[in-house]
């Protein structure tokens, strides 16, 4: 699962207000290399959640991001938006477990998919 | 009919590893699937900007759909709850993210993140009620509200779907509705029993924009008449019932309006099945100055 998956995923589990962002319990950790597209990364730009993001990339051991929400200028610089591609599309979270910030429910992630089906008395 | 495999077993058991397998071997479910995603695809009418959308595929099994949005260059997530099915998404090598997922049990997505969503074969399944707990009624109203606040404002949906009947297609589509979705249904080849494919194709927006509805309508008859002009399959024709959501109703104020107002509202109760007074010529008559 990559971390722009993760940036839009949050728990909706009967009775949780605020279910974003999950945390993540690292096991195993890959990169796959994916194409560079500036226009996509700038459009995503706007739509991301930054704090989550950023937490997140920590979680999996990449601490190149900047801690506070960027200024939209820095788009334009071709060494933020690789980094910001790197944390975005190609961070894999391949095993592990995702887990709700109000109840403590784990989500387990197994070979990159993460199983978000609810229990019954969840719905 | 016993084909159809909703009537067999619920999807994350139907779809076990023998199914999963078949379904992504055979060439023809492939070369069709291949075809619906890219119709879909078609009608979601997304900018011809160049520029890679992010979109969901829900029920996207074993990959098949999103392989169509990755070779157009477009970012995805696929969602599915058939285990069997993902598993061979990974062997399939699938570019998007996947996610095993109960689509009656709503998305969980942050709103307005999405720029389109398409689902092929999958949305009538949603009409099962499988399991003790599942009320179709309620699964299709979880799924519908989700899936609109998760779409960007204009973002459209698209779902191929295999309606059973009549009555199931307008359970659909009323559900859709409820949710704040416009949109209509667009019929490929309604006359052929087999190559006949419904799709439904719903915008998500504003209520200012549905002044702008009709226009959309158009469109999409001029994208099908090109379609009927190109395509060289026999009758081959599309048409298009585009639905909107009714407007508010209007209070009628004016005078001699209120008698109709009155058995017309009465006439509601009735059918609500409440105690109603009959109507006779003293109903929503005015009272005399001296009363």
């Amino acid at each position: 699962m990559r971390l722009l998956t993760h940036n839009m995923l949050s728990s909706n589990i009967k009775g949780v207000t605020n279910g974003f962002p999950l945390l993540i319990e690292v096991e195993k950790v890959i990169e796959k290399p994916v194409d560079f597209n500036p226009d996509f990364l700038k459009n995503m730009f706007v739509k991301v959640d930054w704090k989550a993001l950023v937490d997140a990339s920590r979680s999996l051991g990449y601490a190149e991001l900047p801690e506070e929400t960027p200024e939209s200028s820095v788009i334009d610089s071709d060494d933020f938006l690789r980094k910001f591609h790197h944390a975005l599309l190609e961070l894999h979270l391949e095993e592990g477990a995702l887990v709700c910030p109000e109840t403590e429910r784990k989500f387990p992630v197994s070979k990159g998919i993460p199983n978000m089906l609810l229990h019954e008395d969840e719905v | 009919m016993s084909s159809r495999p909703e009537l067999k077993a619920p999807p994350e058991i139907f779809y076990d590893d023998v199914e999963a397998r078949k379904y992504t071997s055979s060439s023809r479910i492939i070369e069709i699937q291949a075809k619906l995603s890219e119709r879909a695809l078609e009608l979601l009418a997304l900018p011809d900007d160049g520029v890679p959308r992010l979109l969901l595929d829900i029920g996207c099994g074993s990959g098949l759909s999103g392989e169509t949005l990755s070779e157009n260059g477009h970012q995805w997530i696929g969602l599915d709850i058939s285990p069997s099915m993902l598993d061979i998404a990974l062997e399939r090598e699938a570019e998007g993210d996947l996610l095993l997922k109960d689509m009656g049990q709503g998305l969980g997505l942050r709103s307005g993140m999405i720029d389109g969503a398409i689902s092929i074969s999958a949305v009538q399944w949603l009409c099962n009620a499988d399991k003790s707990s599942h009320e179709p009624r309620l699964r299709l109203k979880a799924f519908f509200g989700s899936l609109y606040r998760c779409l960007a404002r204009g973002a459209r949906a698209v779902f191929q779907v295999y309606p059973e009947s009549l009555a199931q297609r307008e359970l659909i589509l009323s559900s859709a509705m409820r949710a704040g979705f416009a949109g209509g249904v667009v019929v490929d080849y309604p006359h052929s029993s087999k190559s006949r494919k419904e799709y439904l194709v719903l915008t998500c927006g504003p209520p200012s924009i549905n002044t702008e509805l009709p226009k959309a309508k158009l469109e999409d008859e001029e994208s099908c008449s090109d379609d009927e002009s190109s395509g060289d399959e026999e009758n081959q024709t599309v048409c298009i019932s585009d639905r909107h959501r009714p407007r508010k109703k209007q209070k009628t104020t004016k005078k001699g309006k209120v008698r109709d107002w009155v058995l017309k509202k009465k006439e509601q109760m009735r059918r609500k099945g409440n105690a109603v007074p009959l109507d006779t010529k003293y109903t929503a008559r005015k009272r005399k100055a001296r009363f």
